[in-house]
């Protein structure tokens, strides 16, 4: 057993970090948080991203991809929750089809396709693509406006469908997080209204796999996010002086920093270890601990930021905005907790 | 990152799990928790049954009369025992985890040669004389005295929340050699001693706990004489010896209580589901959550064992985040216990009411949660020194 990342994940780690830096600086988030009108995707970014195979990181080299796995993806997509890279990461990497064989969205693994999702249960009938989905609050789907194609994942299957046939059906919201557009799908009305595009042949029976995976990936955003957050207190903490010394001198605000810390490693050691093992119980636990990660840390963050904290310039509401709107997405923590709580039932559950 | 077992690992794990099969069934019945010369017997035997067939010392070097066991194979063995039901390290926890470890590092060739192989067999207890009334957090400030006559130390002074004391044969005893003044900060003037229990002038008094039991004692030392060539490491050198016991202590050392944790968690729902407190979605999720904490803690365990292995060094940092995360999620367990026990948690005669009471400690013992996170905002985070 070494638990501990090899030469080369730390170099995968390096190198998707410096990318970040260098095409998505602070500079840039705050152009997209700060522009008039709903966020785009921006495409030159996407296709740089495809072409540094984040979204072909998965594929085998024989199909072009880079022939990586799980545990490597979960390091690329915790840089990216790490810089608040906007943009459906997850489902365009999904729909780049490392998943199974010949599913897949042309274009996703190039990034010359943006793909976001609709997480939908009921969404797909026995023939085409039908949103049908269940309750009265409808489903939310990101950067709508900017995808060409919706990875739609039903209660078993998943398809890959025109973003321009959801649209109608679909209202924008005005999203608490200003780089993460999001529209509103509502059911009932739209029943069989969408029709498969051609853009891929139905994924049979992959949609738990694919829910597991985008919950893991989103988990691995999340943990990004809660160790950035504790790097931007112990700055602030560092520097911020008051009372004749710095803030982070007192050990109030001591204790808040190394309570971010420990949930941050903690959500690491269980997001790494469920990229391993692909347990669902392991995801549910790094979705569970990962969501409190981000958003816990991100308060603190804010508390040790004062009255700085509060306001529009400083990056960390940010932080807290996105890890809301990840913790919506896919598995919430009502669930991840309910399915942990099923397994501690199923005597021998491989959780440890 | 690798989770999966090396071929030797696994045929490590295949060969104690064999031993384990045959050698549980000839244990004697438990003792009495409150026998102490009984508990003690028991550990030994125990500690013997290992020593003979080749597990004892199993982290220990080599040449210290350990087995040199890889870390991975140090976590497998405690992995195994631990949901084998085997005994726990119990009195011979702090020979074979601080002492001990102590002594190898730091005794010399005849210091080791007279120590370590009765640790190893079980023949020999040792306890730990660190904290005192007045130095529990603030370990440096300690105020026990020794003076040197000749070729003796002259002890005095007092310890406290020493395990096992009463059938100790030994104890680790931190001492001052020199007073604090302008020119020696508390940190120096430090020595450690081997002071044997039966030295003339030892008094042991048991600490009775919230828990209604005598799991510590405190040790009086009345002008006790402790021969020169007891001292490990050199004189007014004992802090640097001691932080070598003390990252021991927060490495491995838990990871029997975090199999229980799970093992205990699994029993709880199944309670819950008999008596029906299951269909409560507010205590399942509660149940649910926890069972994601255990996980982790078991996940950062690897993580701190692999660490460990890789820098070739004790287990440092990750034991404060470790401690932290355990201690608190081992007391939420008990919590979540007694909601589900319902007002059975009020009957101390339940097996869980016990253990609720004496996880109450675990926030305290080795370095209290508050001092842990002085440490990781210190030592980790970089943040200025905290006052």
């Amino acid at each position: 057993m070494d638990f501990s990342l090899t030469e080369d994940q730390r170099a995968l780690r390096t190198g998707m970090r410096t990318l970040m830096e260098r095409r998505f600086p602070r500079a840039a988030l705050r152009a997209v948080v700060d522009a008039e009108g709903e966020a785009a995707v921006d495409r030159s970014l996407w296709r740089e991203l495809g072409a540094a195979g984040f979204f072909a990181l998965r594929l085998p080299e024989a199909a072009g991809g880079v022939g990586l796995g799980l545990p490597e993806a979960v390091l690329a997509f915790e840089e990216a929750g790490r810089a608040l890279l906007p943009g459906p990461l997850v489902t365009t990497h999904l729909a780049a089809g490392p998943s199974a064989a010949g599913f897949s969205a042309a274009g996703a693994a190039e990034g010359e396709a943006v793909v976001t999702g609709l997480d939908a249960p009921g969404a797909l009938g026995a023939s085409g693509v039908s949103v049908v989905t269940q309750g009265t609050g409808g489903v939310l789907v990101e950067h709508l406006a900017s995808a060409d194609a919706v990875l739609v994942l039903g209660a078993e299957d998943a398809e890959v469908c025109p973003a321009k046939e959801v649209m109608p059906s679909a209202e924008a919201i005005r999203s608490v997080d200003p780089a993460t557009p999001l529209h509103r799908v509502r059911g009932g009305g739209v029943r069989n209204g969408l029709r498969s595009g051609g853009w891929s042949s139905r994924g049979r029976g992959i949609a738990a796999r694919l829910r597991r995976e985008a919950a893991l990936l989103t988990a691995a955003q999340q943990l990004g996010s809660a160790a950035r957050t504790v790097e931007m207190a112990v700055a602030h903490a560092g520097g911020r002086v008051q009372f004749g010394r710095a803030i982070g001198a007192f050990q109030a605000v001591q204790h808040l920093c190394a309570s971010m810390l420990v949930r941050a490693e903690t959500a690491r050691s269980v997001v790494y270890a469920a990229a391993i093992t692909e347990d669902p119980g392991d995801i549910a636990a790094a979705t569970l601990l990962a969501d409190e990660a981000a958003i816990r840390n991100a308060r603190d963050c804010l508390q040790v930021h004062g009255g700085m904290g509060f306001t529009w310039e400083a990056d960390v509401h940010l932080h807290l905005k996105r890890a809301w709107v990840r913790a919506e997405q896919w598995q919430t923590v009502a669930a991840a907790e309910e399915e942990l709580a099923a397994r501690l039932m199923s005597t021998g559950a491989p959780c440890l | 990152m690798d989770l999966s077992c090396t071929e030797d690992e696994e045929d490590f794990r295949h060969r104690l799990r064999a031993w384990l099969a045959t050698a549980l069934p000839t244990l004697p019945p438990r003792p009495d928790p409150a026998d102490w010369p009984a508990r003690r017997a028991y550990d030994c035997g125990w500690q013997r049954m290992l020593y003979d067939a080749g597990y004892a010392g199993l982290h220990w070097p080599e040449d210290a009369g350990g087995q040199g066991a890889t870390p991975t194979q140090h976590l497998i063995f405690l992995e195994e025992t631990e949901r084998a039901g085997a005994p726990y390290v119990g009195a011979n926890f702090v020979g074979l985890l601080h002492a001990g470890p102590t002594i190898a590092a730091e005794g010399t060739a005849a210091q080791r040669a007279r120590w370590l192989p009765p640790i190893l067999r079980g023949d020999e207890v040792w306890c730990q004389g660190f904290s005192e009334p007045e130095a529990g957090s603030d370990l440096a400030a300690l105020r026990t005295r020794a003076v040197r006559d000749g070729d003796t130390y002259v002890v005095s002074g007092s310890k406290i929340w020493t395990s096992h004391a009463e059938v100790a044969d030994w104890c680790e005893l931190l001492v001052r050699t020199a007073p604090v003044n302008a020119d020696t900060p508390k940190h120096r003037g430090i020595s450690w001693l081997a002071l044997p229990m039966d030295a003339p002038g030892v008094t042991v008094r048991p600490l009775r706990t919230l828990a209604g039991t005598a799991e510590f004692a405190e040790v009086f030392l009345d002008e006790v004489r402790v021969p020169v060539d007891h001292r490990v490491g050199a004189e007014n050198d004992g802090w640097r010896v001691t932080m070598v016991t003390l990252s021991f202590e927060r490495g491995t050392a838990f990871v029997g209580e975090v199999v229980a944790c799970r093992r205990v968690l699994e029993s709880l729902a199944r309670t819950a589901k008999a008596n029906g407190r299951w269909d409560d979605p507010v205590l399942r999720r509660r149940l649910g959550r926890l069972a994601a904490h255990c996980a982790a803690l078991w996940r950062l365990t690897q993580w701190n064992v692999s660490e460990a292995q890789r820098t070739g060094g004790v287990p440092g940092v990750g034991g404060s985040v470790f401690k932290l995360r355990f201690s608190q999620v081992r007391q939420e367990l008990y919590d979540a216990a007694a909601e589900v026990l319902g007002p059975d948690a009020l009957d101390a005669g339940e097996e869980w009411v016990v253990g609720r009471l004496a996880s109450l400690s675990y926030t305290i013992a080795a370095g209290t949660s508050q001092i842990q996170r002085n440490i990781v905002a210190e030592r980790i985070l970089g943040l200025p020194k905290g006052r």
